[in-house]
């Protein structure tokens, strides 16, 4: 299957191991397979295919794992530049 | 048929909008311990089909929703699994048509009649509204088990360990796509790596494309078609020559960079239409014979080159939106740079063709 990529080093993707506790969870809801557990502690793949969705972030239930998580949209940030608004979401 | 009146918390049936009609998908009712629940139908009517082409086109999507609340499937026990799903009838009619033969739970959640991804970005399909609807529908009074299956592309909005601690419903995240549900179950809840990545394939951003982003261009074909027939009438405001080369332009940047989209070379999206933006421009620039430059054209074949590239690049750019794999990090960056660029041509290349048509006074 090919993979597509956008652009490189641009993802707010934290991770601290310290933290985790293997459950497995982020490996889980991420769909782009980001993370994968490994050695009893989750292991990061390609931080480059992170799409900020925010679900590995929000379900981590020792907050390990920190994202800014938005919209990958050029409209929904053009809109909310033009409306002032602070996060863009599709509207 | 046993249809009723009433809906499931026993008020009379909500009109369902545009459809003037009651839920025609529901087959009977059965009774639980927390009163009376609809059966849905598994298979997807004539009008359920019409209802999905309309909503694709965009006509009337924003009110194509059902009631919140918990609905059976087959023989639905109190040991069988619990479905979650979202209230826009799109997403519930993908489901339920995925488990004929299935005796199961949905629980519908109410995400304003919001697609499962879109509302968990939100924050509408959250934890919120979960635990409220799992505790609003007496679902622990219906079934004996403790476990719900959450879409997965629904965990953006749902905290899993969160909704455990409230409700003492354990999450189960289920398959990507409503498809892989049968295969999900059989397995045990146990979901395959191939279930859980999002696809991006030439046939999914052609129905995209087809479907959805071209949905106003629509208006395109009405321009178009407005000022042929005036031609045809002999009135030439707008001449084809004039007009095709934006509407390519237009066409380039919307339909052709998503189909072709991981063969064109470059990362980012705006780069992408404008490299197919160029190219374009310099047939355009052949094809009206302004090839080569002279001091009496240079300013049209010129503005071809700033102008259509920009506009093939700029809807390109608004891909990213229904691409499957860009952040807003990404994105964020992208536009850094791009919208400058896109700003500053298309205002050089407008300056040039006033210049052009001043001249030609």
């Amino acid at each position: 299957m090919k993979v597509h990529r956008h652009l490189r080093n641009v993802t707010t993707l934290a991770y601290d191991p310290d933290r985790c506790s293997g459950c497995g969870i982020c490996a889980e809801v991420c769909p782009h397979a980001v993370f994968e557990i490994g050695d009893s502690k989750a292991r990061i793949t390609d931080r480059d295919l992170c799409m900020e969705c925010g679900a590995c972030a929000r379900n981590c239930p020792f907050a390990a794992i920190s994202v800014r998580a938005g919209v990958g949209c050029a409209w929904a940030i053009l809109l909310s530049e033009l409306k002032g608004r602070e996060a863009p979401s599709c509207d | 048929m046993a249809e009723t009146n009433m809906d499931q918390r026993g008020l009379p049936k909500r009109d369902e909008g545009r459809d003037g009609n009651a839920e025609y998908w529901i087959l009977r009712r059965i009774q639980t311990a927390a009163g009376s629940i609809p059966v849905v139908r598994t298979e997807l009517s004539g009008k359920d089909i019409l209802g999905k082409v309309k909503a694709r086109f965009g006509i009337g999507r924003m009110s194509y929703h059902i009631t919140p609340g918990l609905y059976a499937v087959g023989n639905a026990r109190p040991n069988s699994p619990v479905l979650v799903s979202a209230n826009y009838k799109l997403s519930f009619d993908s489901l339920r048509r995925e488990l004929s033969g299935l005796d199961a739970w949905i629980l519908v959640l109410d995400t304003k009649g919001i697609n499962v991804w879109c509302a968990a970005g939100k924050g509408t399909f959250g934890t919120e509204e979960l635990v409220h609807r799992i505790k609003d529908s007496g679902l622990d009074r219906v079934v004996s088990h403790r476990v719900i299956i959450l879409p997965q592309l629904g965990a953006p909005g749902v905290a899993a360990h969160e909704v455990t601690r409230r409700t003492h419903f354990k999450i189960a995240y289920g398959p990507v796509r409503a498809a892989d549900i049968k295969s999900f179950l059989a397995a045990g809840m146990k979901a395959t790596p191939e279930m859980r990545s999002v696809r991006f394939n030439l046939k999914d951003r052609f129905v995209l494309t087809a479907l959805e982003v071209t949905n106003p261009f629509k208006y395109l074909v009405i321009i178009t078609a407005f000022f042929w027939v005036l031609g045809l009438l002999g009135l030439h405001i707008l001449s084809w020559k004039a007009w095709y080369p934006y509407l390519g332009a237009i066409l380039i940047g919307g339909f052709l960079v998503p189909v072709l989209l991981p063969w064109i070379p470059g990362r980012p999206f705006a780069w992408k239409g404008w490299l197919l933006g160029l190219a374009w421009a310099a047939l355009v620039d052949i094809g009206q014979g302004l090839l080569p430059l002279t001091a009496a054209s240079w300013e049209r074949a010129v503005a071809n080159v700033l102008l259509l590239p920009a506009i093939s690049a700029f809807l390109a750019m608004g891909f990213t939106g229904s691409s499957t794999y860009t952040s807003l990090s990404g994105v964020l960056k992208e536009m850094r740079y791009a919208v400058p660029a896109i700003l500053v041509s298309s205002f050089l290349g407008i300056a040039l063709l006033a210049i052009a048509l001043f001249q030609g006074l």
